[in-house]
């Protein structure tokens, strides 16, 4: 009876110092030290109107925009996560193959060989914010066409918004979709 | 796979190595109950105010009832966790309206985050409210990777001849000088790198082409690094640290793998200060080491080579099995991640273990059979002590000695209560995946050998407590949650009360003198007994089960 005594009133205790104390404590340096960080990296247009956050992908379907990965949850951030697919699965490459078919609809200049593996797959989270450097070049030319703004224009907003690997050497250089379309909505008015 | 992302792995390696020792020692001293030590002046006053206020007495308990104060405590907490989570939707700090957990989700969710499992068949995002991630699972948490240290501890106690020490005592030690003060540090770096740390709502925008997009958010960073450092694993958002929220970079990935093998590859060290000989702590670490280096290299190679069903369609495949997988980690990183989280028992996911390639799948699915690959907090290591016991038994039996473990004799009661302990585990995984495929083939959704892969997947993380999933299953259901719950549960304290009478068994040993007959356990050779032991009791137990699901489904790809 004692053990269950003292384990309510510790409880009671750890309770205070790990939920209140700790949280608040994070919470409070959090939102002196990097606030907009820690309220989730939302980014503003060149109106000021929020657009969306830095680290979460939206989904771009227009030509006129670079397109991120696959979401099976069409980038609904309120709920993550993505029904999977196990390699064997018949449904992953039919869905594969209804992603190059639209892909070849859209780019006829661009040879499949060409096109990177990661913007035919679901990411992770269904959010992924990123495509990789080669999955954003080969969409220069639509978007060139569409938009009227030169190759060598938008390779350089690709360049300006290609994150390094951490520290140069931790993950692998990826482009923020969003950032660059921003880019690309404002040099076309 | 680029030169660049293995020197990635192989530093990320060395960071980890350069770590155990020190930490090892710190821990030792941490868990010291003599008087001397710097640390009881640092840390002294606020413990025993929390000794005051919780009515601990420093006291030294016995074997019995110190393993019934880690039984006892820990089944009130389950009980007021689930408290708690039945009526989250009429406490306060909800700010979406998330209504009560149901009985069976809720029962499955209170186990899980105190059982150090932290499976969720829930989604943060919608199916807990701020009150129940930032107090009741933050509390889980940390009180369980506190319970495995404190397990460790007296473990280790027993086989260098010592008393058990106080269960309460070491509870409270291991939160305040190990996972209170590195997770407040590491939560803050998170939030430098991007991850959100807010009481706000979502956020609701307008995007670029016009729709409307609610993002998620919420005290993130505090979660997320009890999460890593508690070898716990469960997500704050519905999928965990893949979320860009939730493991925003490459540098926040480095920091997560560094977290997660912080303390269990010091125990070895730590083991060794307290057994007297730093060198039978360093033969385990090396043990291990190789087996996780074997595993890395397995998996890398799987992953990059992709899945040959979509590199055939003609497309640039430079990047390996990208299905599942995020752009910022590229396949690399998120294979690497997979082989850590389930060598130390996290569960933390940042790819999707279900969208692996087969082999690269079955990687994650032999660390948690195996167990032994470090593994989770404190836990993990008495698994590897006990399989060292193992080693030494049968390499006394081959040679037709008394065997001996750190100079005390291993007789039949300690093999008996050791036997009893290795025949849990499969039990637990094995009898309740055939009950699911012949039950319940209808939460399965992949066809084929990958479906039964999904279901002995998921118990086998809850029975080696890890919380990682396959998580194409639909397991968000009565018979899932019942079932995973008592796997869980079983999984973690049955082996606990029984490894914790072997400690206290051998305490109770008069040592006898080491002499030339002695077989050593501080040596290369026993290492290498240890690593065939080890992967000898796996394959038998788990072999045939491993033919069916990921290797049938390899070789049909």
């Amino acid at each position: 009876m004692r053990i269950i005594w003292v384990t309510l009133r510790t409880t009671l205790t750890i309770a205070v110092v790990c939920c209140i104390v700790y949280n608040l404590a994070v919470w409070a340096v959090a939102q002196a030290a990097a606030p907009d960080k820690a309220n989730g990296s939302l980014i503003k247009n060149a109106e000021g109107q929020v657009v969306g956050s830095k680290l979460i992908g939206q989904s771009f379907t227009e030509p006129g925009y670079f397109h991120g990965r696959v979401s099976s949850i069409d980038y609904d951030a309120n709920g993550s996560g993505s029904p999977n697919y196990a390699p064997s699965n018949p449904e992953l490459l039919k869905r594969a193959e209804e992603s190059l078919s639209a892909w070849k609809a859209e780019n006829p200049d661009v040879p499949v060989s060409e096109v990177p593996i990661d913007l035919i797959t679901n990411s992770g989270s269904g959010l992924d914010p990123q495509i990789s450097p080669q999955a954003a070049e080969v969409q220069v030319p639509r978007v060139s066409k569409v938009t009227g703004i030169s190759e060598d224009e938008l390779r350089k907003m690709i360049a300006d918004h290609t994150q390094g690997r951490s520290l140069g050497l931790f993950g692998e250089p990826a482009v923020n979709v969003l950032e660059l379309n921003l880019d690309v909505q404002a040099a076309r008015k | 796979m680029t030169t660049l992302s293995i020197i990635a792995i192989l530093v990320t390696l060395l960071i980890v190595v350069a770590l155990a020792k020190p930490v090892g020692l710190y821990l030792a001293a941490a868990f010291d109950y003599g008087s001397g030590s710097r640390l009881n002046r640092v840390f002294g006053p606020v413990e025993r105010l929390i000794y005051r206020i919780g009515g601990i007495r420093e006291e030294n308990q016995s074997w019995k009832t110190y393993a019934a104060s880690l039984i006892c405590s820990n089944a009130v907490m389950i009980f007021l966790i689930y408290l708690v989570l039945r009526f989250q939707g009429m406490l306060p700090l909800n700010p979406a309206g998330i209504p009560n957990m149901e009985p069976s989700l809720a029962f499955n969710t209170a186990i899980s985050f105190m059982a150090n499992t932290d499976l969720q068949h829930y989604s943060g995002e919608s199916g807990a409210s701020y009150l129940s991630q930032a107090s009741v699972l933050v509390f889980a948490m940390f009180v369980s990777p506190a319970t495995g240290l404190a397990l460790v501890m007296a473990f280790i106690r027993g086989l260098t001849g010592k008393g058990a020490g106080n269960f309460f005592v070491d509870l409270i030690r291991a939160l305040t000088r190990v996972l209170l003060p590195v997770a407040f540090v590491s939560a803050l770096l998170f939030v430098f790198m991007g991850v959100p740390q807010t009481f706000e709502p979502a956020a609701t925008v307008t995007t670029l082409e016009g729709a409307q997009q609610t993002i998620a958010r919420g005290p993130i960073a505090s979660f997320l690094a009890i999460k890593e450092l508690g070898n716990n694993g469960g997500g704050f958002l519905g999928v965990n640290s893949a979320h860009p929220f939730e493991n925003p970079s490459g540098l926040s990935n480095l920091l997560q793998i560094l977290l997660m093998m912080l303390v269990t590859t010091a125990l070895p060290f730590a083991y060794g200060k307290m057994a007297g000989s730093i060198k039978q702590g360093r033969v385990l670490f090396v043990s291990m080491l190789v087996i996780l280096i074997v595993m890395t290299g397995i998996s890398l190679t799987a992953e990059s080579a992709g899945n040959p069903v979509l590199n055939a369609l003609g497309v640039q495949h430079a990047q390996g099995s990208m299905e599942g997988k995020e752009v910022r980690f590229g396949e690399t990183q998120s294979a690497f991640y997979s082989v850590i989280t389930t060598a130390a028992e996290t569960g933390a996911v940042n790819t999707m273990h279900d969208t692996l390639t087969p082999i690269g799948g079955l990687v994650p699915l032999a660390n948690m059979m195996l167990n032994t690959v470090f593994g989770g907090m404190g836990v993990g290591f008495v698994n590897v002590l006990m399989y060292a016991i193992i080693a030494v038994f049968l390499s006394g039996l081959m040679v037709g000695r008394t065997p001996e473990f750190l100079g005390r004799k291993i007789e039949g009661k300690e093999m008996k209560l050791i036997a009893v302990t290795l025949l849990i585990q499969p039990f637990l995984i094995l009898v309740p995946t055939a009950i699911a495929l012949a039950t319940h083939p209808e939460t399965i959704s992949n066809p084929g050998f990958h479906g039964l892969t999904q279901a002995l997947y998921e118990y086998t993380s809850s029975a080696a407590n890890n919380g990682s999933g396959f998580e194409g299953l639909s397991d968000a259901n009565t018979f899932w949650n019942v079932s995973t719950g008592i796997v869980m549960f079983l999984g973690r304290y049955l082996s606990m009360v029984t490894l914790l009478a072997v400690a206290g068994s051998l305490a109770a040993k008069k040592p006898i003198p080491e002499s030339s007959g002695t077989f050593r356990t501080d040596t290369a050779m026993f290492g290498a007994v240890f690593v065939g032991i080890v992967l000898i009791v796996g394959a038998l137990t788990f072999f045939p089960a491993v033919v069916l699901g990921p290797i049938a489904e390899q070789l049909t790809l």
